[in-house]
């Protein structure tokens, strides 16, 4: 079994939900991801989705659109970071999803992507513009690599939409909480609820929901409805307000537990 | 793959050949969906087509002519060129015509407020415009340098009552300007008709805007048989998204005599990051919806793209011309920033006409083909804009 699936089925066992943190890959530096992922994963991360920067991130919010140049301009490569992500999995089984838009996948090569990505520890692939309707051949690569095709469900998304979305995810399905961009907000969106009942209908996979999820009620109410909590925007601000602190990565790991409930 | 002949593409997932398609985010497709069961039910409707048609003749001045260029054809000693006066639309260029056909179809669809991108001004002006005319709201978002460079469009849009945001991201340019607008209407999806200004994004946008943009080659083809009794030699047309250009192809291609010439902008030389030729500077890539050519580094991310003319200053082109260039129905060309400004001179001068500098480029390669070429050479020219937004930028360059 993958470590997503694992994972889940782990948390379900132990009547537990997932916490799911979002990080730019290369914001501020690869170093600090390196050190930042493995303080997310003592502080108790289930999954970590590790985005790709990208030059248009038109699906992003102010705060993932900063963090994304701020990677570009040190010099970001794919490359590189699936070197960290390797250096990573040495130290930890924590699942890692990949989080990207199609465009610099495509470029690198996509099959030779799914491929090195596999190699590198990466356990599942998620990406932000690919829909269903053009999702035949990159899942059957991505399936070919065993790797997991997380798809994203919306609150505008039919049911006849959900069912292809099920039909070609594995792993989980992130529900997106509400119509925009990614940021954080202050409250959770009452179409949550709903659209995760109609995911369930439709699947059996695990459900994470994400978007806007920026405070520790949030992250227990989501819990209450699905099976798992993705924060990004909230995280990525935290390692932007602490990038020039030496201690970054405990700051970041600070605010982790505190979203969790911890302390 | 499937063939078809040239002028029945996309296909019902909305693919160009391999080209097209729909990359967008989950939460904007089934908007995208609803967006293009409304359109097609719109193109069968005779009522719709009618009310489109009676303003496109009355409010914007249909059709336009199609007027020979003597003055022009002597100086070059060659082909005998014809101009397609879409400068002469009210607000002065082609986007008028898709802009009209989109505004009536928002209202179709009960949608109250719209929203566009522009890069030269031109596609917000005729946004603005025509929701003017039908009492829409409309924002309008333009890169911050296309706002310096095209001051005088932001203050007609704002004058015609839309609410103009400048976006400061990125190059500041067309292609941030269509990030944001993409991020509004993400958010603002359920009631919001997003009014895209050329064949680019998601399907059914490239085909809708082809549709609405294909009355000038309708219209050039009918007066060139009238006044020549036969069909054109060559097309020619600039390239930023390709709405102009395709607007007037689209009408002649499966007529295999006639040639047809789509111009990228050169801007300052072939260096990525100088120009915006994405067929020669280019390569397939997927960006804001569509699977088609783009200026890119070898990592995928997107490049800088320059040229005098803000409406050509764009990193990728729709995915038809994609296509179209694959399999070689239309040949692609860049002309440079100087070239461009000697064609605006020129026919300027010649013709006592002002082009847009967008059409210039289009000019400009009229210029590099016609005296090569007989006078019996029958040349249209898609003259897409007029000038007056650029006399301040020409200017600029003189002194």
């Amino acid at each position: 079994m993958n470590r997503i699936p694992e994972k889940f089925a782990q948390l379900k066992r132990q009547n537990r939900k997932a916490f799911i943190p979002y990080i730019t890959l290369g914001d501020p530096s690869l170093e600090a991801s390196f050190e930042i992922v493995l303080e997310l994963c003592r502080a108790g991360a289930d999954i970590v989705e590790l985005g790709i920067p990208f030059s248009d991130p038109l699906a992003d919010g102010p705060v993932i659109q900063r963090a994304t140049e701020r990677a570009l301009q040190r010099g970001f490569t794919l490359r590189s970071g699936l070197k960290t992500v390797a250096k990573l999995r040495e130290h930890t089984e924590v699942p890692f999803l990949l989080f990207s838009y199609y465009n610099p996948l495509f470029a690198y090569g996509f099959e030779q992507l799914a491929q090195d990505a596999k190699a590198s520890g990466i356990d599942g692939v998620l990406i932000t513009d690919l829909s269903v309707e053009e999702a035949a051949a990159p899942v059957s690569v991505l399936q070919h690599a065993a790797l997991d095709s997380v798809f994203l469900a919306a609150p505008t998304s039919t049911d006849d939409r959900i069912e292809k979305i099920a039909r070609y995810s594995s792993g989980f399905i992130y529900a997106v909480s509400r119509t925009g961009v990614t940021g954080a907000q202050k409250s959770i969106s009452d179409e949550v609820g709903p659209l995760v009942g109609r995911i369930r209908r439709h699947s059996g996979l695990p459900v994470a929901v994400g978007f806007g999820i920026s405070e520790p009620s949030h992250v227990a109410a989501v819990w209450e409805l699905a099976d798992g909590a993705v924060v990004g925007s909230a995280l990525v601000r935290c390692i932007e307000e602490n990038r020039a602190n030496p201690h970054l990565a405990q700051k970041v790991g600070e605010f982790t537990r505190w979203l969790r409930g911890g302390v | 793959m499937e063939t078809l002949p040239f002028d029945r593409w996309p296909d019902a997932q909305g693919h160009f050949g391999p080209y097209g398609g729909k990359f967008a985010p989950e939460t904007l497709m089934h908007p995208l969906q609803e967006l293009e069961h409304a359109y097609l039910e719109v193109k069968q409707d005779g009522a719709f087509q009618a009310e489109l048609n009676r303003l496109l003749r009355e409010y914007s001045g249909r059709p336009t002519p199609l007027f020979r260029a003597e003055r022009l054809s002597q100086h070059l000693g060659g082909a005998t060129v014809y101009l397609k006066r879409e400068d002469l639309n009210h607000t002065g260029a082609h986007k008028i015509n898709n802009c009209l056909g989109q505004a009536l179809l928002a209202q179709r669809m009960g949608k109250r407020r719209i929203i566009a991108e522009t890069g030269a001004g031109q596609h917000g002006v005729a946004t603005a415009t025509a929701c003017a005319l039908l009492g829409l709201e409309c924002e309008v978002y333009m890169g911050e340098e296309d706002m310096r460079r095209q001051e005088l469009n932001v203050f007609r849009m704002r004058l015609l009552g839309a609410t103009v945001h400048g976006v400061a991201s990125g190059s500041k340019t067309l292609k941030d300007a269509i990030n944001e607008a993409i991020r509004d209407w993400v958010t603002n999806v359920r009631h919001t008709y997003y009014l895209l200004g050329s064949v680019l994004s998601s399907h059914p946008y490239p085909m809708m805007v082809r549709d609405f943009q294909a009355v000038i080659g309708r219209e050039a083809r009918e007066q060139i048989v009238e006044r020549e009794g036969r069909l054109p030699d060559t097309l020619v047309a600039c390239v930023g998204g390709g709405s102009n250009a395709i607007g007037l192809f689209y009408a002649f291609l499966n007529d295999s005599s006639v040639a047809m010439i789509g111009v990228e902008a050169g801007g300052r030389g072939p260096a990525l990051g100088n120009h915006a030729a994405r067929f020669s500077g280019g390569k397939p890539g997927i960006l804001q919806g569509t699977y088609s050519y783009v200026l890119q580094t070898d990592e995928g991310q997107i490049a800088n793209t320059h040229s005098v003319s803000a409406g050509l200053d764009y990193a990728s082109v729709g995915p038809e011309h994609a296509y179209l260039h694959d399999v070689g129905r239309i040949r692609y060309c860049s002309v440079d920033d100087h070239e461009a400004l000697e064609a605006f001179h020129l026919l300027s001068r010649t013709e006592g006409i002002i082009p847009a500098l967008e059409s210039a480029h289009a000019v400009a390669e009229a210029v590099r083909q016609a005296p090569k070429l007989g006078r019996n050479h029958l040349m249209i020219v898609n003259l897409s804009g007029r000038g007056d937004k650029d006399v301040q930028t020409v200017a600029a360059r003189q002194d």
